[in-house]
């Protein structure tokens, strides 16, 4: 294939302008500072008040000085979780059960919405307005696979009862 | 307040959600302006990332204005329109105080890999996100910027994450004048990181991606050339061939765990999550780069493993450097050059989306309909 490498680039706004020889190839990203070594030695922020449950990695030896609040820990997924915060990051004993607490964690949302007398609204929460406008082939062609499928399933259970 | 609300893979919804309050005296409480989807949150949408909790508000890029802050807030006041990085550093630690604000020790309990984020999953700290009327943001007079003014909050709102992202992943591409520097991925990063590698003297500009309309924007956008991996045999055969058969100089990874184009890495890392994401766009980098390239990787992956060719940056002598964007201590810069006219961020907005349809705007930009590039949400307040 031909070698497109332009010659003048004073078509292109700022071309150069934050160029740097020492860039290369390992350009400070952090500064280097005298204590490389001295591990947990700065003044550490205020404490966050630590009045809800926030599970923290043990690779760590405390809550960090602010932490989110969001969604503490609940129910089966929240058991799940505190056994992976029993493992490092280093094993998959963390993560893979943080994956599985975060789909059981899909069905209590839909229980809770249930317990709170709402019907949550798939089709909505999937964006399927936005289907309709942009990508209506696409949307009835998904609708009737699913059609298909459930029909398919259907007359399956149907055939083994008969 | 009205925010968006995570139900679990593809679903999300607007909801009411208790306004959010002072929890410590280095907060501050922002009416969220302007607050955009990034392709990072994808990750989560489609329920990639460990520890994302349903009832979890999403949003790492957002502006606004101070409303409340706490008592030990010196710099920033009620009224201040800010620019809110995406990352939670409390400059104080260790790694904040070399500059990686990214990294910072202070703000993550869940997890030591990564520095808190706003939105992000528990992963990443179990903050809610801007994706709402409003939020609250820790060590408020550490990363919020005041917005300069004059700037247009479509230029400033992309300098939270978009622009910092696409700069830095040029910077640690440390290019020098003349390189040829390929950049998978034509989305927002890999648009903004084509753009900025002229910045830095590139000699030649390569984006290669999978979605016309996309790459059709950035060779206008970034004057690039851009290619379409579909069209090719093999792309790291092309890189190979359009650089005398000896790699590029620099390769960026714009893309991360959502890349499309290998089957394999699509099935174990997309469909049945066995590995971090698909690593494709990763792997491509490492096998088009020359020997003694460096390969600059600002895609975000899971915290598990990835298949990935580590022989053949052994073999090549490769250099790989990769980040969360330490925006921060980019700002100051970055602000100068929207300022100058060196950048024109907002330019990639192609939809600007009520709060209150936020689940069709994940759908859009996650389908990539109506020849979405960058969706962002405005509250009714700053309608």
């Amino acid at each position: 294939m031909e070698n497109k490498t332009p010659k003048d680039y004073s078509h292109i706004k700022g071309w150069g302008i934050d160029a740097d020889p020492k860039n290369d190839p390992t350009y400070p990203m952090k500064h280097r500072t005298d204590a490389e070594q001295e591990g947990y030695s700065w003044e550490r922020p205020t404490q966050q008040d630590i009045n809800i449950e926030v599970l923290h990695s043990i690779e760590r030896p405390n809550v960090t000085a602010v932490f989110g609040t969001s969604e503490p820990p609940s129910g089966l997924s929240g058991m799940i979780r505190r056994f992976a915060f029993k493992h490092s990051e280093n094993s998959y004993l963390h993560w893979l059960p943080l994956l599985m607490a975060d789909r059981v964690n899909v069905v209590e949302g839909v229980l809770d919405d249930f317990a709170k007398g709402t019907v949550p609204n798939i089709f909505a929460e999937k964006g399927w307005k936005a289907d309709w406008e942009h990508n209506r082939s696409g949307l009835i062609q998904k609708v009737g696979i699913m059609a298909l499928v459930a029909t398919a399933a259907v007359v399956l259970i149907t055939r083994k009862k008969d | 307040m009205l925010a968006m609300n995570y139900r679990g893979p593809q679903r999300v919804r607007i909801d009411e959600k208790p306004e959010p309050k002072i929890l410590h005296p280095q907060d501050a409480i922002v009416r969220v302006t302007r607050s955009c989807i990034c392709g990072s949150d994808l990750h989560l949408y489609n329920g990639n990332v460990p520890d994302t909790r349903v009832g979890m508000t999403f949003g790492h890029e957002f502006i606004g204005e101070v409303i409340e802050i706490g008592s030990e807030i010196q710099k920033l006041k009620v009224g201040d329109m800010v620019i809110v990085p995406f990352n939670i550093a409390c400059g104080k630690c260790h790694f904040c105080k070399q500059g990686l604000f990214g990294n910072c020790h202070e703000s993550n309990s869940q997890a030591t890999a990564v520095g808190g984020i706003f939105g992000y999953s528990h992963t990443a700290g179990g903050y809610d996100g801007g994706q709402a009327e409003y939020v609250r943001v820790p060590y408020a007079d550490v990363g919020p910027t005041v917005i300069p003014p004059g700037m247009d909050p479509d230029d400033a709102v992309l300098l939270t994450d978009v622009v910092p992202t696409g700069y830095q992943a040029a910077e640690m591409g440390g290019i020098q004048k003349g390189d040829t520097v390929v950049i998978f991925g034509a989305g927002p990063i890999g648009i903004m990181a084509a753009r900025c590698s002229w910045l830095f003297g590139a000699g030649r500009v390569i984006v290669i991606d999978k979605v016309e309309y996309r790459l059709e924007f950035v060779r206008n956008y970034a004057s690039c050339e851009a290619y379409n991996y579909e069209e090719m045999d093999d792309p790291v055969v092309f890189v190979k061939k359009t650089t005398d058969w000896m790699g590029a100089d620099v390769v960026i990874d714009a893309v991360g765990a959502e890349a499309t184009g290998n089957v394999m890495q699509t099935i174990t890392g997309r469909k049945l999550l066995l590995q971090a994401g698909s690593a494709t766009a990763a792997h491509w980098a490492v096998n088009s780069v020359k020997k003694g390239g460096i390969v600059s990787i600002v895609g975000i992956y899971g915290p598990t493993d990835n298949l990935f060719p580590l022989g053949n940056v052994v073999n090549k002598g490769l250099t790989i450097r990769a980040n969360q964007a330490s925006v921060k201590r980019l700002l100051p810069r970055l602000i100068d050059h929207v300022q100058n006219g060196i950048l024109n961020p907002k330019a990639l907005i192609t939809h600007r989306v009520p709060l209150e349809d936020v689940a069709d705007a994940y759908h859009i930009f996650s389908e990539k309909l109506d020849n979405c590039i960058k969706p962002v949400l405005i509250p009714p307040s700053a309608r």
